[in-house]
């Protein structure tokens, strides 16, 4: 065990995400970063699709055969919740901007309706888009 | 750095339980994270079961119950019992705040878990080395400043100009949003913290001061002010009611203002 200078040992750190009962506000945080990392995944697929697409049609029949796949799809609907969950995410944010929405009552609230409003407008993209037939 | 676990030296072990005496009818197990820097051992959770009809109905009640009865050898900070130092500031049940005006009634579970301050260097049981926060807050330069000749009296100031200090002055530096704060966890180095960016904000919306201008030069920095994520957490535990996300806010706020 390393040492100080008057020959104690090393004070320990104290528990931190150890011991943390989480507040509503502070997933929302955590989600919003991972939410940034699923945008990246997506537009790498994007980047994907397009390089696929411009590789022939037996490349793009493999691209589409992956990505149709449940797997896939459900990478897909993962997507489609990062992104509506960013734009709530960033109008809430443009709210504290202006000085707004600091109560934690008022911080809280706003939290659930980002997390709610990002996965109802997910499935609702996802069933007009099997209504339409483009899944 | 993010570290997401603990140092070697930091994992907490689990230690010894001292159980209620016979005839104790209400019952609650306080887990206390406890240190002993003569031994050189790592910290330990000590379980301490309390007949909380003996004692008062505050944390800090329990924890003097249990200095006084069971275990003289608990070492906390503690001074005013009613909230107004800031000395017994410590996580309790996952959350951080006074022991002394936080009821274990109040703690959900089963039990009431009690630990230091989070992610700060511990000098014995739930007694944290706060040296970095009270640098950072003497960083802000935390008294007035001014160019003018000093008045003969005071330096006055108008009724609505004094009503802009309400729910700032009243901090108490008892730390416990800045120990409460991922980001300060994180950069605690360099990134000042909930506490000294409130008392930061505090002085520069004194009318009195004078500069303004330097305070906010100062803090115009990736770090020291920009970390600030507005996770929340500091609002969420101040057991003041203040809430530093808010002038945090307010600073960044002023820094745009005065560009355009």
């Amino acid at each position: 065990m390393t040492e100080t200078s008057r020959g104690l040992p090393e004070r320990p750190l104290s528990p931190h995400l150890q011991v943390w009962r989480w507040h509503i506000t502070m997933a929302c945080s955590i989600l919003h970063r991972a939410s940034l990392f699923a945008l990246y995944v997506g537009v790498l697929l994007l980047a994907g699709w397009a390089l696929a697409l411009a590789s022939g049609p037996d490349h793009y029949a493999c691209y589409t055969g992956v990505i149709g796949s449940p797997l896939g799809k459900l990478v897909l609907f993962g997507i489609t919740v990062a992104v509506f969950y960013n734009v709530a995410y960033i109008v809430r944010q443009t709210f504290w901007d202006l000085g707004k929405g600091f109560e934690p009552k008022t911080a809280n609230l706003t939290g659930v309706v980002v997390i709610a409003f990002a996965i109802v407008a997910a499935v609702v993209t996802w069933i007009i888009a099997a209504a339409t037939g483009a899944i | 750095m993010v570290q997401l676990s603990l140092p070697k030296n930091s994992r907490v072990q689990s230690g010894k339980h001292w159980p209620a005496p016979a005839g104790a009818k209400n019952v609650r197990s306080f887990k206390i994270y406890r240190y002993d820097p003569e031994t050189g051992m790592n910290p330990r959770w000590d379980t301490y079961d309390v007949d909380v009809d003996a004692c008062g109905p505050m944390v800090l009640d329990a924890l003097l119950y249990i200095k006084n009865t069971i275990d003289p050898t608990l070492a906390f900070r503690r001074s005013c019992r009613e909230g107004v130092c800031g000395s017994c500031a410590m996580n309790i049940g996952g959350r951080n705040t006074l022991a002394c005006t936080h009821g274990h009634g109040e703690v959900p579970g089963k039990g009431v878990t009690i630990s230091p301050l989070p992610h700060v260097p511990v000098v014995k049981d739930l007694i944290p080395d706060l040296t970095l926060f009270y640098a950072q807050y003497a960083s802000i330069e935390p008294w007035l400043h001014t160019t003018t000749p000093e008045p003969q009296k005071e330096w006055r100031q108008a009724p609505e100009d004094r009503e802009k200090l309400d729910g700032l002055y009243e901090c108490i530096l008892c730390a416990c949003c800045s120990t409460s704060c991922p980001s300060y966890w994180w950069n605690g180095e360099k990134y000042l913290g909930p506490a000294a960016l409130l008392h930061a904000y505090r002085w520069l919306i004194d009318s009195r001061d004078e500069a303004t201008g330097e305070r906010l030069d100062d803090l115009e920095d990736p770090f020291k002010l920009y970390r600030c994520h507005t996770i929340m957490n500091c609002a969420q535990v101040c057991p003041k009611g203040l809430n530093p996300a808010k002038a945090i806010a307010s600073i960044k706020k002023m820094l745009v203002e005065r560009v355009v």
